[in-house]
């Protein structure tokens, strides 16, 4: 457990979020080699059971990376990206589970400095809550 | 349709936790269309509460499917072998499904996840209004379209109240005053008179007030004979 890595999922929009997660790695940019991404269209698209199914199948923390509200590739993508996450984090808070385990984040393409500021946030979030069984290991 | 809610998951799990194999059963009719017991619902809410049961360390095993409509003994039977696999069954339908179930297979246990709230209508994506209490005994025709037992907080059969002002409910300004409408849509079919006369005491005994109510209609009801031709099919 103590050197158990945190299991961290992102689903990110290929437009403006992947675009700024690229630019971020061209400009020298790392971070944690343990957070898994997911390309997704849009953020439009992610759903509540991908989100829950993420949790599910092991994942300690969960965030979704898509284009501002205002500059969305597909123009209303990211808000229904943020309604289908703040109704997950609900959810999450009446079953009892830390809904900060949950977060959106909204970048423009150029924002390099945004993707790993996320990545490194809910990495601490999962280091900080750690897997969601009891004594288990999140497998 | 029927409007209904899903319960907070806290109850949800409460009901549930002293259950090892739990079915959740959602519905594709009216609690589908009004986001609550549908496919993706049920999926949700097996998802949130293996979660939880994670979280607790508990040994608990959720599964969940939909029915076409709940509230009709044919379509619960072909899930029959499923439902009594289990030791419980979490309805995700209306009242109404969860009762089938229930009257089904009474010594099975069957519990409610919805609350059901209302006959209603969608008023935009995400809202629904309550427009029609199940009275049995319609009058809109006499009320522009509109009903006030369902739409005015006091159900006033003459109306409006007192308490109506500038088109607004005293019980909740946010509320529009039903017989504001009433008096408008009247006025636009230029039957105005039809506000005037005054609507005696209604009825309730076509209501719940008369008990259970059961409606029969004969000539589709299935003779002894038929009934007999029916089972041997089975």
């Amino acid at each position: 457990m103590a050197d158990r890595k945190p299991k961290v999922i992102g689903f990110v929009c290929e437009r403006h979020g992947m675009e700024a997660a690229v630019l971020s790695a061209r400009s020298g940019k790392q971070h944690d080699a343990s957070v898994r991404l997911v390309e997704v269209p849009c953020t439009g698209r992610v759903d509540g059971i991908h989100l829950l199914k993420a949790f599910e199948d092991g994942a300690d923390a969960v965030f979704v990376f898509g284009c501002l509200e205002k500059n969305c590739y597909y123009d209303t993508g990211s808000i229904e990206g943020r309604k289908r996450v703040g109704y997950v984090k609900q959810m999450l808070e009446e079953a009892g589970i830390e809904k900060e385990r949950l977060e959106m984040f909204n970048a423009a393409s150029s924002n390099a400095w945004m993707f790993p500021k996320a990545v490194e946030k809910m990495v601490e979030v999962a280091k900080k809550l750690g897997p969601i069984e009891k004594g288990g290991d999140g497998q | 349709m029927i409007v209904a809610k899903r319960k907070p998951l806290a109850e949800i799990v409460e009901m549930v936790r002293p259950y090892k194999k739990v079915t959740v059963v959602g519905c594709r009719s009216c609690v589908a269309i009004c986001l609550a017991g549908g496919e993706k619902e049920v999926k949700m809410l097996v998802s949130a509460l293996r979660l939880r049961a994670k979280k607790d360390g508990r040994k608990q095993e959720f599964e969940g499917f939909v029915v076409e409509r709940q509230c009709e003994k044919e379509w619960v039977k072909e899930v029959e072998e499923k439902l009594l696999d289990s030791d419980l069954t979490l309805s995700m339908a209306c009242s109404l499904g969860a009762q089938t179930i229930g009257d089904m297979y009474p010594s099975h246990l069957t519990f409610p996840g919805l609350n059901t709230g209302m006959f209603g209508v969608p008023e935009e994506q995400g809202v629904w209004s309550e427009k029609c209490v199940g009275c049995g005994n319609c009058i809109i025709h006499t009320t522009g379209g509109i009903c006030p037992i369902a739409r005015c907080a006091k159900s006033m059969l003459n109306g409006p109240c007192g308490g109506s002002a500038n088109r607004k409910c005293e019980v909740n300004l946010e509320v529009d005053c039903a017989w504001a409408a009433i008096y408008d849509r009247l006025k636009l079919q230029n039957r105005l008179d039809l506000i005037e006369p005054i609507t005696p005491a209604k009825d309730w005994s076509t209501s719940h007030a008369g008990g259970r109510r059961t409606y029969v209609r004969e000539d589709a009801k299935l003779t002894p004979h038929q009934k007999k031709g029916k089972e041997a099919l089975k």
